[in-house]
């Protein structure tokens, strides 16, 4: 085996207490295309930017070429060897194409700038990943894929030794995705070790050398791709958490009541292929499916956070349409998202204004909740929900996670919906409150809600989902109903090769 | 057409327009005199204008320039009425404790991470106050080298004057042209306002950038004192309030997208030359009370920014209607 041209060896880091990187270890070879896999949360970004300058390492060794470096900030890493493009392009939208392959190194005469010169070297370098564009254009004139073409050139010609691609594909069609790694192709056949981030098992099979799989912080394992079948691949991607016990498997027996909304040939170009999606009362409906596979891009459209391109919505016989939220919230929809640091706890607020904030902006301002129903309605959820606060008073942001969440899900069950989407209710929370989670799931549901709830968590899918949706590439590739709900058959769906293209 | 380049070609426009609506009214405006007495008027608002004009297209503020042109007219008149001083090296002495003073301003906006609003609000008290510290009243300054700068002019055909404040002003210009567009600092400074991180990851020096950029704002405002000085012949420590705020009027006037990374810097100078031209008219006509030029200003100011968040919806549209538009979230 060629000696590796970058290697990182067992790698730590921790953010507070916050152990992300255990032990990773990763060698990249001379000449290959090295997928870096894992799901949410498994340490992959963090690992690229340590090897980039953007964080520095708690303890470990980083070799290039053999010889120990300490990337001290972007910069560093790329006059080092080592590029990175990332999945937002990160260049400047506002400057031109030749400005976005030169900055910081623009060719001068005279002191200043000689745009001539570094348009014409920007046409040159361009040429080589045959782009014929004027390169005195601004960038933003530019499709992305275009534009993730620019920012490998800029990433090869500083660094040339490795490049790191974060999501490249992400948001490029077939077409433009074929081109992309004909480029790669041709960069590994001039020695470069590529390391490429995805969510596409289809392109690591079609382009990667070898496959490092994360998850939850620890390295999985390192195989040429030959060696590993999806199957395998989605189980070190997903991990095989044991089967629950029939008992705890509570959706598979659950009898669905009447139809409550129906979403039918609902899309959105690049997000969501057209759906059909029945929701019916006391049911639970489980998506699964890997990162990127369109889980979260679903519940949006289902919420009318993002609105579809095409597609009719029925709720209770009605037809219906969701502009924005507001409509979806009117129609006693509710919505806990994924990331509820961001979009749904408001920190600073204290927990009874969390709890009830939903309710009072579907009353509107008009007719404001008196502080005696604010108080009793939160007395009330904390203690249904098992809220551990101080007290109503408390602001949300010194809750821990799982009382975060308890405090989300009060705040949507407060306005009483009929239909509640949850994304990821689990993730981050301790074991104990998870539990609890579950159980208020299956509560809601046999009071007669509907639900619709995405996780990574299989085995929790399967303890509760009545049915399950199997998400990939951006649409739904199968449906698994009562006993037919195992982790394992969840796991075949997802690595099953498809015969659709992706949108 | 770029739609970027909408708010430069609306300037221009507008400058055109109501110039020629002026001197329909009043013929005598056209002439080299008025445009002479143009420049000499505004040629302190100018030279702070190149600076806040770096400042804006690298997305920050810098609300402190009016207290440091005070701060500036009033250390020269120190130096020289009361201490003696030549106004050469009074001059570099204030420059250089300007500059020093905005480095200071950068550092702390980029080491800190405080909002530039903030650190230049207390730049602000603190330039202001200092100068009362230095004299509560207004110095005058009769130095022979004064009226020796006076004396330096350029006659244009008609009889208009440029004069030294003035050619001053337009070469101030045309250095910030040349920085803008034509050297490395100068596409830091748009890249920074572009995406700050996109640029911190492209590997441009943004320490080095936001210190130079406070410093050069600091700089030209300082120099902006001095010309003030030159122009009223005295240090005044009520000089210039508010005057922040019409210099940045006057960048956003002239196409800057007060969000950064784009805009000219020729478009400030209009921006510059459509202040000073409502004053003209209202001295012309003689009847309007002079806060007609505020009213005026601010009516503007209000198209311009419906103007450009008008832009920045057209320009998001652009992108929705391309195959693949955004980077889909994860999850």
């Amino acid at each position: 085996m060629a000696e590796p041209l970058l290697s990182a060896a067992h790698i730590d880091k921790s953010f507070l207490d916050n152990k992300v990187l255990d032990d990773v270890s990763m060698d990249l070879l001379p000449g290959e295309v090295h997928a870096l896999l894992g799901e949410n949360g498994a340490g992959k970004s963090t690992l690229i930017k340590i090897l980039t300058g953007a964080y520095t390492h708690d303890s470990g060794t980083i070799l290039l070429e053999g010889r120990p470096v300490h990337p001290r900030d972007t910069k560093h890493a790329q006059e080092m060897g080592v590029g990175t493009v990332y999945q937002e392009v990160n260049l400047l939208p506002n400057m031109t194409v030749a400005e976005n392959l030169y900055i910081g190194r623009q060719p001068r005469r005279f002191g200043l700038v000689d745009s001539r010169k570094m348009e014409r070297d920007a046409h040159q370098l361009l040429a080589r990943y045959q782009l014929d564009i004027d390169v005195g254009a601004q960038l933003d004139t530019y499709s992305v894929a275009v534009q993730q073409i620019i920012a490998i050139a800029r990433a090869v010609d500083i660094s040339g030794k490795v490049l790191i691609l974060d999501e490249p594909t992400a948001s490029l069609d077939q077409h433009e995705v074929d081109v992309l790694f004909a480029i790669l192709g041709r960069l590994k056949a001039d020695g470069m070790a590529i390391v490429f981030i995805t969510h596409f098992l289809d392109q690591v099979y079609e382009i990667a050398d070898r496959v490092t799989v994360l998850r939850n912080g620890k390295r999985v394992g390192s195989h040429p791709i030959q060696d590993l079948d999806r199957m395998e691949l989605v189980k070190m991607m997903l991990g095989q958490a044991l089967e629950h016990d029939e008992a705890m498997r509570i959706g598979k027996a659950r009898q669905a009541g009447e139809l409550y909304a129906s979403f039918r040939n609902y899309a959105l170009s690049g997000k969501a292929a057209p759906f059909d999606l029945d929701l019916h009362k006391g049911e639970i409906v489980g998506v699964a499916g890997l990162l990127g596979s369109g889980r979260t891009e679903m519940a949006r459209l289902l919420f009318g956070i993002d609105r579809p391109d095409s597609g009719e919505l029925t709720v209770a016989g009605q037809k219906a349409r969701l502009r924005e939220p507001r409509d979806a919230v009117a129609l006693g929809f509710a919505f806990a998202p994924e990331d509820r640091k961001i979009d749904g706890i408001l920190g600073d607020l204290t927990v009874r204004e969390n709890i009830m904030i939903a309710l009072q902006a579907r009353q509107g301002w008009t007719r404001p909740l008196s502080q005696k129903a604010q108080v009793e309605m939160a007395d009330h959820f904390v203690k249904a929900l098992d809220i551990r606060t101080t007290g109503i008073e408390q602001p949300v942001k010194f809750l821990s996670g799982g009382n975060q969440q308890k405090v989300v899900l009060a705040r949507w069950l407060a306005t009483n919906p009929r239909l509640l989407i949850l994304d990821e209710p689990t993730r981050g929370i301790d074991v104990g409150a998870h539990a609890e989670i579950i159980r208020m799931i299956n509560a809601l549901c046999d009071q007669g809600m509907s639900l619709f709830v995405i996780s990574s968590e299989l085995d929790e899918i399967v303890a509760y989902s009545s049915r399950v949706l199997v998400l990939r590439d951006r649409a739904i590739s199968g449906e698994l109903r009562g006993a037919e709900i195992t982790q394992g058959a969840i796991m075949e769906m997802i690595a099953a090769q498809h015969e659709v293209q992706p949108l | 057409m770029n739609a970027r380049y909408w708010p430069l070609v609306a300037t221009i426009t507008i400058f055109v327009v109501a110039y020629a609506l002026a001197v329909m009214q009043f013929p005598a405006l056209f002439s080299t005199r008025v445009l002479g007495n143009l420049l000499t008027d505004n040629a302190f608002l100018g030279v702070t204008a190149v600076g806040m004009t770096f400042v804006i297209l690298s997305g920050g503020i810098d609300l402190s320039v009016g207290s440091v042109i005070a701060f500036s007219g009033v250390l020269v008149a120190v130096l020289v009425s009361q201490l003696g001083l030549h106004p050469l090296p009074a001059f570099a002495i204030t420059l250089l404790i300007c500059t020093c003073f905005g480095g200071t301003m950068g550092a702390m906006i980029y080491y800190l991470e405080v909002p530039a609003f903030i650190v230049t609000l207390a730049g602000m008290f603190l330039a202001r106050g200092v100068t009362f510290l230095l004299t509560q009243d207004s110095i005058p300054i009769d130095h022979a080298f004064y009226d020796w700068v006076r004396q330096f002019y350029y006659v244009m055909p008609g009889g208009g004057r440029i004069t030294f404040n003035g050619g001053l002003m337009l070469l101030v210009f045309l250095v910030g042209i040349i920085v803008a567009h034509r050297t490395r600092f100068g596409s830091y400074v748009y890249a920074m306002g572009g995406n700050a991180q996109s640029a911190a990851l492209l590997g441009v020096p943004v320490a080095r950038t936001t210190i130079g950029i406070y410093a050069m704002s600091s700089f030209l405002a300082g120099l902006s004192g001095i010309v003030y000085s030159l122009y009223t012949s005295s240090g005044y420590p009520l000089a210039a309030v508010g005057v922040e705020l019409e210099t940045i009027a006057a960048v956003v006037i002239g196409g800057t997208l007060l969000s950064g990374g784009v805009g000219f810097m020729f478009g400030t100078l209009i921006g510059i030359s459509i202040q000073g031209m409502i004053q003209t008219y209202i001295v012309f006509d003689g009847t309007l009370s002079s806060w007609w030029t505020k009213i005026v200003i601010g009516g503007l100011l209000f198209g311009f920014i419906v103007m450009q968040r008008v832009i920045i919806a057209a320009s998001r549209r652009d992108w929705r209607t391309k195959p693949h538009p955004e980077p889909a979230p994860s999850g």
